[in-house]
């Protein structure tokens, strides 16, 4: 009897392992569904919507200027941000908004990113904490799945006018 | 015919099964619980590699102790390096978030760390690519905690959190 309960238990906790880490290797390796809270993406990506993250672009290096990347806050390494890429290492950034007459600009660091969120008004990104190394990056978001009234793959940035001219 | 054909198909579900069970498990231990690694390079002498590239240490990193970004000063890390993300760099945590340090070459004097970094130096001062030439770093780039030296054999070894006093200008308070 007990020894029937053990080699059950024992059995529990092996496909418990066994799962746990074939789940760790999917979302570390491969990709997630994540849920996304916030304004600073709107329009692109609204409160509470359900997002698909890759991870693969991360790994080989393939995140470019356009995309939109989950990557860890760097002032508190527990929680995720989600922001668009404006600027890889070595692009010129505007940093100043583009309305003001006295424009200045600055180059984004080696190994760095420049992010911003779509909603410009409403987005605490590169341009209150600076370029965030490329390291922080977790994934790369391209698909929506809910709302399903929004379901596809995400569209460019409405501000183009942040991308620099090269 | 049947027979060996059976055989065959059975051996072939047999490995797949123990692949699909070995390999995440493995991927996961080394992820998350510990791995070992090399050191290359002499910016932590004499810590680490005292020999110079005759002899490469070979430590034990230990991600399970960072798994909440909880490290202490003097601790040795390895981290993701913010210049290139393709390396990761081993170095010693000088300085928590808040504290102020007496920086050796950085463009200020004296830099507090801010909230979610940390400030890191190698032992050998001069020859270390450290938060002296691209300041603090964020936690979130903390990869693990070198713990034990494991190879060559007569520098078996626990690597002691040892903070060099003279670093640290002031230390945030601490409840």
């Amino acid at each position: 009897m007990i020894r029937g309960v053990l080699g059950k238990t024992f059995r529990l906790v092996g496909y418990t392992i066994q799962y746990g880490c074939i789940a760790h290797c999917a979302f570390e390796y491969v990709g997630g569904v994540v849920m996304c809270s916030g304004p600073s993406m709107e329009p692109t990506i609204k409160n509470s919507d359900i997002v698909f993250a890759e991870n693969l672009s991360r790994h080989f290096y393939g995140i470019q200027r356009g995309d939109i990347v989950i990557a860890k806050s760097p002032s508190d390494p527990k929680s995720n941000i989600c922001k668009r890429v404006i600027g890889m290492e070595g692009d010129k950034i505007l940093t100043t908004s583009s309305s003001d007459f006295f424009k200045s600009h600055s180059y984004v660091p080696t190994g760095h990113v420049w992010l911003e969120g779509d909603n410009l008004q409403n987005s605490t990104d590169s341009r209150y904490y600076g370029p965030i190394p490329y390291g922080l990056i977790r994934g790369r978001i391209f698909f929506k799945i809910w709302p399903l009234s929004d379901f596809g793959f995400l569209r460019d940035s409405p501000n183009g006018h942040r991308f620099s001219d090269d | 015919m049947a027979q060996s054909q059976g055989w065959v198909k059975r051996s072939f579900k047999a490995f797949c099964k123990g692949f699909f069970v070995a390999v995440p498990v493995a991927v996961t231990f080394l992820d998350r619980v510990a791995c070992v690694a090399r050191v290359e390079g002499a910016s932590m002498q004499p810590s680490l590699n005292p020999g110079g590239s005759q002899s490469s240490d070979v430590v034990l990193l230990n991600h399970w102790k960072v798994r909440n970004f909880e490290v202490q000063r003097g601790d040795i890390v390895s981290l993701v390096s913010p210049k290139n993300p393709e390396q990761k760099i081993i170095k010693r945590v000088i300085a928590l978030e808040g504290d102020i340090v007496r920086t050796i070459g950085h463009k200020n004097r004296y830099v507090k760390v801010p909230r979610g970094h940390i400030w890191v130096e190698g032992d050998h001062h001069g020859h270390s690519f450290d938060s002296n030439s691209f300041g603090p770093v964020s936690l979130g780039l903390l990869h693990a905690h070198a713990t034990h030296i494991l190879w060559p054999p007569e520098r078996w070894q626990k690597l002691e959190s040892v903070l060099p006093p003279e670093r640290l200008l002031i230390q945030s308070e601490e409840e």
